[in-house]
């Protein structure tokens, strides 16, 4: 267990070591940075001066070591753009884009789990077959189509649902909920939904392939010639071992609504981190965009640790494996 | 290939297979549809959207000719600078086709090569290979893209962005979908490299080289083609989502994806055109090529039948 443990946080330093290399490349190669910062009447002197004092004559090695310890220690520089420190501009957007995140996996897990089930369980149904359906059309209609639908839909025709920004929001210290009026529950509806379907519709038909494939498997074929009662087989026997890539499923369908919510809040300009990192490539504003990059892979390696130790927890065969010392 | 793409059809039977599908054959006629009409382009639309002097300012925003504010010139109505809306969605499709075609091959060649490497060869190389596929997957395409279309934008100079965005695009699609590739042709080739036909090349003394691209990628094309087909969904998709945001193809050569986006700034006015063919040709496109890929995942899946 404990070995397991270290290999994989170790595994994950090595990510982000990896991610924070190319965040550095990209923002010490990608265009001057002195260039960026002082305007064209800057002599050459004062500019070598600027070079020399922020250290971008120092060799690459300590360069990339002090990139990283200010990284590491909170410091992520400012925004070419609006001047303002990048620490303070993700912070202010951060609690939309996971508010938003959270009630869209919420969306897709509650719908699609289930769904899932019975589509497996009834295949031929009607119900099964129109639910295919719409997962085809889940599946094949973009992100933002979805969007541009529901705002024509609730917000232009019938008028009920705002489209556009988060509404009211409450300030919780630096965390700025959404969760508490009325207002602004009404404008993360749309939004919630537009990214919840997509990761809804994975959802349901991975759930109903891995069921399909589990209703295949001998033992679930023996415990029906033994004549247990179908409700047994189904939820207790077969329903357990679904589950086990159900909880890799919704640790990487996390991560897909992160990437996702940059589309959706392009879409109701609501003011998350996703939005901002648009911005940030519209106007090739570098800092923010390695800075992004870093704390998405950050957010990304702690979920796919926590996946990893539940899959240790919940399935025998990998606590097996990593006992007998093969991995 | 060729060849070898014919007896994997008739051994599997997959001509078979797809005789007997509905569903199969629809999707296929709808994607040869529309593949066809965006290919013919040219020959079909009634003016050339790239052509400037085709169009009038002063035929914008006209409605679709069969209702009461239209022009019975212009089929689908026109858009903001006066294009007949069709010809531009013909266009679009193709230039939306183009991308994902290239990308996707991009990102099959650079997969299935480096899988196929890493797979034969194992050791350190099939270690680096995997690791930075593994770093890859972790991150949604979509912000892989986004992320390498970003860095292109920060490196080309600002007058040259338009010309080689489709270049760009395609870069970075295709960097962002190889992992698939790379993973299935490495697995594959794990189990066919201890084949008996492999040893026997080998004993023949055939370079590595060869014996992987000529012996064992013909024996590994069917899982590769699902992939592919799979993916090219994916790839189109991911060329609209990019346009769509506004960091895609530039804005005098609308893809699908642009001419929805330029429709969405009119929904709120009523103009509700310009956003919906777009929206269904595209709906269609991705439509057909899913079903077909579906269809070929679940005919070379010998469990599922």
């Amino acid at each position: 267990m404990l070995r397991f443990i270290s290999r994989r946080l170790l595994q994950s330093v090595f990510v982000m070591l990896a991610v924070s290399l190319l965040a550095f490349v990209l923002f010490r190669f990608v265009g001057d940075p002195i260039a960026q910062m002082v305007g064209q009447e800057t002599s050459i002197e004062d500019q070598e001066r600027l070079r020399d004092s922020m250290g971008l004559n120092d060799p690459v090695i300590t360069q990339y070591t002090r990139f990283v310890t200010n990284l590491v220690t909170g410091e992520f520089g400012y925004s070419y753009r609006t001047r303002q420190p990048i620490g303070e501009m993700i912070l202010d957007r951060m609690p939309a884009t996971l508010e938003l995140g959270a009630v869209s996996l919420l969306i897709s897990l509650i719908v699609g789990i289930p769904a899932g089930i019975y589509t497996a369980l009834r295949r031929d149904g009607f119900i099964a077959n129109s639910l295919l359906i719409v997962t085809l059309i889940g599946v094949s209609v973009p992100t933002f189509v979805i969007g541009i639908f529901l705002i024509y839909v609730f917000g232009v025709q019938l008028g009920w649902l705002p489209t556009f920004g988060r509404g009211d929001v409450v300030a919780l210290g630096w965390w700025k909920t959404g969760f508490l009026t009325l207002d602004s529950l009404r404008s993360l509806l749309l939004p919630a939904l537009t990214l919840g379907i997509y990761q809804l519709t994975l959802t349901m038909r991975l759930v109903r392939s891995e069921m399909q494939e589990v209703l295949k498997t001998d033992y679930i074929k023996f415990a029906t010639a033994r004549g247990i009662n179908k409700r047994t087989l189904h939820f207790n026997h077969a329903l357990r071992n679904t589950l086990v890539p159900v909880v890799t499923i919704i640790g990487l369908q996390f991560g897909g609504i992160i990437a996702f919510s940059i589309v959706t809040e392009s879409v109701y300009q609501w003011p998350g981190m996703g939005l901002l990192f648009l911005d940030s490539i519209r106007y090739v504003d570098i800092p923010v965009m390695s800075v992004y990059l870093v704390l998405i892979a950050l957010m990304f390696v702690i979920i796919n640790l926590i996946v990893d130790l539940l899959y240790f927890v919940i399935d025998p065969r990998v606590r097996l494996s990593s006992r007998g010392g093969s991995h | 290939m060729v060849t070898a793409l014919k007896r994997y059809v008739l051994e599997r039977e997959l001509l078979y297979l797809f005789l007997n599908s509905k569903v199969a054959i629809i999707a296929a006629i709808i994607a040869t549809l529309t593949i066809g009409s965006a290919l013919l382009a040219p020959w079909i639309a009634s003016t050339d959207p790239y052509d400037l002097k085709s169009f009038d300012l002063l035929d914008s925003l006209y409605a679709p000719a069969w209702t009461d504010e239209g022009d019975e010139r212009f089929l689908l109505g026109t858009d903001d600078q006066g294009r007949d809306l069709l010809s531009a969605i013909l266009y679009g499709t193709r230039l939306s086709l183009l991308v994902g075609v290239l990308s996707i091959t991009f990102a099959g060649l650079l997969g299935v090569t480096t899988g196929l490497l890493a797979g034969y060869y194992g050791g350190w190389l099939d270690t680096i290979i995997m690791r930075i596929a593994d770093v890859q997957l972790s991150l949604p395409a979509i912000l892989t893209a986004l992320l390498i279309d970003g860095i292109a934008r920060g490196i080309l100079p600002r007058e040259s962005h338009d010309n080689l965005m489709i270049v760009v695009l395609t870069v970075a699609i295709g960097l962002s979908l190889w992992v698939n590739f790379a993973r299935t042709a490495r697995a594959s080739t794990l189990v066919e490299r201890n084949r008996e036909y492999v040893q026997a090349a080998v004993i023949m003394g055939m370079h590595p080289i060869r014996i992987m691209f000529t012996q064992i990628l013909p024996n590994i094309m069917g899982p590769i083609m699902v992939i592919l087909t799979v993916d090219l969904a994916v790839a189109i998709l991911l060329e609209a989502t990019l346009s769509f945001l506004g960091v895609g193809v530039p804005p005098n050569q609308p893809s699908l994806g642009t001419l929805i986006r330029t429709g969405t700034e009119y929904l709120f006015s009523g103009e509700w055109w310009i956003v919906l063919f777009p929206s269904l040709m595209l709906i269609i496109l991705i439509i057909a090529v899913n079903v077909l890929g579906d269809f070929l995942r679940d005919a070379l899946n010998p469990r599922l039948r």
